[in-house]
């Protein structure tokens, strides 16, 4: 999965990477050469009391500098710019990508991880992406480079090499190997202790009700307890690596004198090349241990990158028109025929057998108990869902066929969970009217029992609203959400439970100030409480995903058990004690 | 409609908060700290009760770093010991040294006679092994030594750390506990948790990464720097000389670097909270077709991101190569001056090596140091919002001499009681009531009318301003908090539950109830019924996601921990929105199951649920304007009536509050 949005994302950049490698290359072999010039000072020039050759190397080792360090920074330059182009055109793709997708993809991955893949998991990658470009690519080049250079100062202490680098490899894999899991581990204790403070924070009230204080600090203190037994054991395996890794290198330079030595005792070596070896092979093991340290980031990115390419290959499952109609005559219309949703695999449907029409100026009520399938029904007019069979047509035009533009102009959506967006109050408004004008926001306002608590506020439409809306009440909220709706002028209003944060006196005084409004538009209003659609040209009253009766309010009193049960639920619970 | 503090008593347009609020700028997370060295010296204090083990650290340090610094200067030794062999090879056997310097006076190499003068060389006997070994066993010795000092220090430092962090975090967990509530209104929830959480968790990591590293880099630079004087003070200053200049290059680009920083940030906050905005609105954005306008907003502050992290990479890129360019023009100049220098004869050719060694060990901890300012800054700044978070000011204190708890009957009186959440906004003035035992006491009235401050106050979760509230004639403040709250059973309109079993959660009022209670209170509270149905039954796990209990399995369950609690007097918030009806039939038994013998506060929402109260107070602008039984307030026609007949919105309310069952038929619109 890794190698595979890397490879795709990646190749726009391949020019980019390429000057990255070439630099990196360049850069290299000029800091390895740097040895090879002291090596030759010391055995020309000291050894033999020449100062002007010192003089000379040394100025060409200053040129070999100004050439690494140019390289250095151009591949800097390159690098950042390829790993930085790739986290913004995978964060592209993600969020295209998810604004294609239907309300049943967004609640099958659900927002707040979607929001985690098109961002933190993005940035992962990204930081895998430059790590490599910058440091990763350089080590092979080095590691190989620092082999030849060596072996070119001295084959008989090559097999030095052999001995050195795989003990540095196998004890730092070894205590890497170790913490990995342990890294997991302390992420899910982390996790522990912010539940258990979280839950503190939200039930503060039934915590200190229910005068549970000492078990809750009990509780916390388990879980930071097993935290910090973690982090202690993470800690002391980290607190190893740097010491071993001193040890290696410096028993490997005090090999490396040893056994030169007696190659210089014996006229195989110079004493130059004894220094310059080392210096060599002090490079390629800094090198292989920068390579390790960066590695341990590949499992968490192809974590990442796993979850990027789950969002990029899922494909939605509401497919605009290939040739949409375009033309409709004007008059309001919802029709339901023999509908039937059900999830991909699921053994009964969520609804099933579904028919019944709205016109214009006719109000339509949906009751029945949670998780008869109310929110689906009108999820499917705005094709947030498509039906699995039988049609949804609006207008007289399958939703499937018409432009989907044209589909959303023609509806008003208050859905169950008001949401707001950030910016202001008018602004909010506007959503989906961005011409609308102000006089037309103030209607909209007083229609949805708005206007009060919007004039009180100081800067009135102008008034700043949080991100979802979470600076105003939830009751405020909702009346928001309806005067937005109310804002586009729709054909069909779909009202989804959007009266439950209203006391009764709001709920009865605003359905009663939207009647007018709503004269020319169908409308569909899904509610608990029997009071709010008593008044409905027609009711439906589902059960289990089908309909279970349909009626005004006294026809429904006479046929339809369920609706009398409902009835009576609200009507006489408080006198049942 | 909830009517929690939160709402009725901030401003509608939100964000300030209360004026008084501890943290300014709630909300923004604090990059820079305010107060670096006050709050740097805190963070430092808190170490102290690990005062044994710091010192050994530092002990340990210097030891380990002494040592490793000695190495390279030895393993010079080793060095000369060939350089020696490799020249005394080259001379004739059986000459003195002095006639061997003499020789090559005589051939006129000056330089080569003094490099002589200066060695320790045998004419004729190659390199010494009897003497390299010895040295480079020491030298191995040394280097053990040094390591396992050093893994000694990370090991002792590390525990310390995380028994400071331990402590960090049981205080803010013990401070939680302590805070008025009137603190938890006056912050948003997620700044608070951000607080608890991310912020600790990012002190535990500076202390982690820049204690340890910091300490030994100094100790490095200062044992390197040693040593070179030892050696060559004038390699030394030219050495010395590096350690301005690079100061001044990470200064200067860490300055240009940080605005892109800055910007960094910025911009990815901003870009996730379109993101944010446009996933969690994805429906709305759908339907309102603006997913265009949603795509161009993300599009500008991508490539803005993209911008200001590309700068932000670069500049901060450029800081390891350029820190690795001072260190090879160090090398340049210390190869050739050295170079000069031994072979003039002033210098051995080992401490040219050595001296090499250190300075390479010299830049590094340099860079390290830079590096670790911004780490050290993000830390601090995160210390400093712990800080506050554990200066905030404690509730008061409970009564040193409290009444003590005997067991109760239940009346309770508020006696000309004046409370506001905020000092600008009056909400509950010179308010007076009775409830006597046994009795229930239903609220009614209009949003933000105050009838959940009233059972808050009664909770003692808020102090009053004026007046004062008996519990059987005792005020509720001459008792201990947790005595009076063990009295009282609550059920709350947010259901919370937390993670973990059905059968923990209903044992959440009475720790010590036994399974047949537990049973006991689940089946009158119609409990059983559903959890029996659920295939781990009580063991069956309540999680976030929640989706095996709904909403209204939930409020049963926090009815069950109220029922088994077993309470003198009970306070019970409707929850009405979203529950399905027949479970919410199934509630309102529950409720009433619980409300028997008990006298009972409860908050209505729906009217049809209070007609049997003894009382009922209805609530407007914090003011009792009316309170009766529910046949009286209807006869009287007034705020009551009014809320009645609106629910049923175009019915006809029976004359003179005549309520049977034959209204569910006389209800129609």
């Amino acid at each position: 999965m890794l190698s595979r949005l890397l490879r795709t994302y990646l190749r726009p950049y391949s020019s980019t990477l390429t000057a990255v490698v070439v630099l990196q290359l360049i850069g290299t072999i000029a800091s390895l050469y740097l040895p090879s010039l002291n090596a030759d000072i010391i055995d020309r020039g000291v050894a033999t009391g020449d100062t002007g050759y010192i003089l000379s190397a040394g100025g060409w080792m200053l040129a070999v500098s100004l050439v690494q360090i140019a390289c250095s920074i151009a591949a800097v330059y390159y690098g950042s710019r390829a790993a930085m182009g790739f986290g913004r055109d995978v964060r592209s793709a993600v969020f295209h990508r998810v604004g294609g997708f239907s309300a049943r993809e967004v609640a099958q991955f659900g927002a707040p991880s979607l929001i985690t893949r098109s961002t933190n998991d993005v940035q992962q990658v990204q930081m895998l992406v430059v790590m490599t470009c910058t440091m990763l690519v350089a080590a092979p080049i080095m590691g190989v480079g620092g082999i030849v250079m060596a072996l070119r100062q001295d084959l008989g202490l090559s097999w030095l090499m052999l001995v050195c680098v795989p003990a540095l490899l196998v004890s730092i894999g070894l205590i890497v190997s170790r913490m990995v899991p342990q890294f997991r581990a302390m992420q899910d204790r982390i996790d522990a202790v912010n539940q258990v403070l979280r839950e503190q924070l939200t039930g503060i009230r039934v915590v200190r009700a229910f005068v549970r204080e000492g078990e809750e600090t009990r509780r916390f203190a388990a879980a930071n307890d097993a935290l910090t037994g973690t982090a202690l054991r993470v800690g002391r395996l980290t607190a190893l690596i740097f010491p071993v890794v001193m040890l290696i290198l410096n028993a490997s330079s005090v090999a490396v004198l040893w056994f030169g030595a007696s190659r210089v005792d014996s006229g195989e070596m110079q004493v130059g090349a004894l220094t310059a070896f080392l210096m060599y092979l002090m490079q390629i093991l800094t090198s292989m241990m920068m390579a390790t340290f960066i590695s341990m980031m590949i499992p968490r990115a192809a974590v990442c990158a796993e979850r990027i390419v789950e969002v990029l290959d899922t494909e939605s499952s509401v497919s605009p028109p290939r040739d949409p109609v375009r033309q409709v005559h004007g008059r309001a219309e919802l029709e339901l025929r023999d509908v039937e949703f059900r999830y991909p695999g699921a053994a009964a449907p969520v609804l099933s057998g579904i028919s019944f029409r709205v016109t214009a100026g006719q109000t339509t009520a949906v009751i029945g108990s949670t998780g008869a399938g109310k929110t689906t029904l009108v999820s499917l007019v705005p094709r947030l869902f498509d039906a699995t069979s039988g049609t949804v047509s609006v207008d007289g035009v399958d939703v499937r066929d018409l432009d989907p533009q044209m589909l959303w102009t023609r509806i008003g959506l208050v859905p169950q969970k008001p949401y707001l967006f950030s910016g202001t109050v008018a602004s909010n408004l506007r959503y989906g009217n961005p011409d609308a004008s102000d006089e037309e926001l103030w209607e909209a306002l007083e229609v949805a029992q708005a206007r009060d608590f919007v004039e009180a506020m100081p800067e009135g439409l102008e008034a700043p609203i949080a991100q979802g809306g979470t600076n105003v009440s939830g009751g405020q909220r909702q009346r928001l959400s309806i005067a937005r709706a109310l804002v586009s002028r729709p054909e069909i209003y779909l009202f989804d439970d959007s009266f439950s944060a209203l006391d009764l006196a709001t709920d009865a005084r605003l359905r009663a100030a939207l009647r007018p409004h709503t004269a020319q538009a169908a409308v569909v209003i899904v509610g608990q409480r029997v009071s709010t659609i008593a008044d409905a040209d027609q009711i439906i009253v589902l059960d289990d995903g089908v309909i279970v009766g349909m009626g005004t309010h006294d026809e429904l009193l006479d046929s339809c058990p369920t609706y009398i049960e409902i009835v009576e639920s609200q009507l006489t619970a408080g006198s049942a004690a | 409609m909830s009517d929690r503090p939160v709402t009725t008593t901030r401003p509608p347009a939100g964000g300030g908060g209360f004026g008084r609020g501890p943290f300014g700028g709630a909300g923004m997370p604090a990059e820079k700290s305010m107060n670096f060295g006050p709050s740097m010296r805190r963070l430092m204090g808190r170490l102290s009760p690990e005062r044994p083990r710091i010192l050994a650290v530092i002990g340990l340090a210097v030891i380990s770093v002494v040592f490793a610094v000695v190495g390279p200067k030895i393993l010079g030794h080793a060095t000369d010991l060939i350089f020696s062999g490799v020249i005394g090879n080259r001379l004739p056997a059986g000459t003195t040294t002095e006639q061997a310097v003499q020789a090559a006076r005589a051939a006129g190499d000056d330089n080569f006679a003094a490099l002589l003068a200066r060695m320790d060389v045998v004419p004729g006997r190659g390199i010494d092994f009897g003497a390299l070994g010895t040295v480079l066993v020491w030298v191995l010795a040394l280097y053990v030594a040094a390591s396992v000092f050093s893994w000694l220090q990370g090991y002792l430092l590390n525990d310390a750390v995380q028994r400071s962090v331990f402590r960090l975090r049981a205080d803010v967990e013990d401070k939680l506990n302590r805070l008025p509530l009137k603190f938890f209104d006056g912050q948003p929830r997620g700044e608070l948790l951000s607080r608890v959480t991310n912020d600790i968790d990012n002190v535990s990591q500076t202390l982690q990464q820049t204690l340890s590293q910091l300490l030994t880099s100094l100790l490095t630079v200062i044992g390197v720097l040693a040593m070179m004087f030892v050696i060559s003070p004038l390699l030394a200053l030219i050495a010395l000389v590096t350690i301005p200049l690079s100061m001044v290059v990470t200064a200067q680009i860490a300055k240009r670097s940080q605005k892109f920083f800055v910007a960094q940030w910025a911009n990815t906050g901003t870009l996730n909270a379109h993101i944010e905005e446009a996933f969690t609105g994805h429906e709305l954005v759908k339907v309102f077709g603006r997913q265009p306008e949603v795509e161009q907003v993300f599009r500008d502050r991508n490539e803005e991101l993209f911008k200001a992290s590309f700068g932000a990479q670069f500049v901060s890129g450029i800081i390891m190569p350029t820190m690795m360019f001072i260190g090879n023009l160090n090398y340049v100049v210390i190869a050739v001056v050295g170079g000069l220098r031994v072979a003039t004869g002033s210098m051995s050719l080992g401490d040219v090596q050595a001296f090499i060694q250190y300075s390479r060990q010299f830049t590094q901890p340099l860079t390290q140091v830079a590096s670790m300012a911004n780490l050290l800054q993000s830390g601090v700044a995160s210390a400093e919002r712990v800080f506050e978070l554990l200066d905030a000011e404690d509730q008061s204190p409970d009564p040193a001499d409290p009444v003590p708890p005997t067991s109760r009957r239940g009346r309770v009186e508020f006696e000309q009681v004046s409370f506001r959440y905020d000092p600008e906004q009056p909400l509950i003035e010179d308010l007076s009531l009775v409830a006597e035992p046994g009795h229930t006491v239903a609220i009614v009235g209009p949003t933000g009318a105050g009838k959940t401050t009233l059972v808050n106050l009664i909770m003692r979760f808020y102090e009053l301003d004026a007046g004062r509230i008996t519990l059987d004639g005792v005020d509720i403040t001459a008792m201990r908090r947790n005595d009076l709250r063990s009295h009282i059973g609550m059920v709350l309109q947010d259901t919370w539950l937390f993670g973990g079993t059905i059968r923990e959660n209903i044992a959440y009022g009475n720790p010590g109830a036994t399974e047949e209670q537990i049973q006991a209170a689940a089946r009158a509270t119609f409990v059983d019924r559903f959890v029996r149905t659920l295939p781990d039954g009580y063991d069956t796990v309540i999680d976030d996601e929640g989706n095996n209990v709904s909403a209204g399995e939930k409020q049963l369950l926090t009815i069950a921990r109220a029922f088994l609690a077993d309470p003198s007097l009970l306070i019970l918030d409707e929850a009405t929105s979203s529950v399905d009806t027949r479970t919410e039939v199934l509630v309102q038994h529950a409720m009433a199951a619980l409300r028997s013998d008990r006298t009972s506060f409860v908050i209505a929402h729906r009217l049809s649920t209070i007609r049997d109260a003894d009382l009922i107070l209805v609530m407007d602008a914090g003011r009792i304007v009316e309170q009766g039984t529910h046949d009286e307030l209807l006869a009287t026609r007034g705020a009551y009536h009014r809320l009645y007949s609106a629910q049923f919105s175009g019915a006809l309310v029976p004359g003179d509050g005549e309520v049977s069952g034959e209204e569910v038929t006389g209800v129609r619109g």
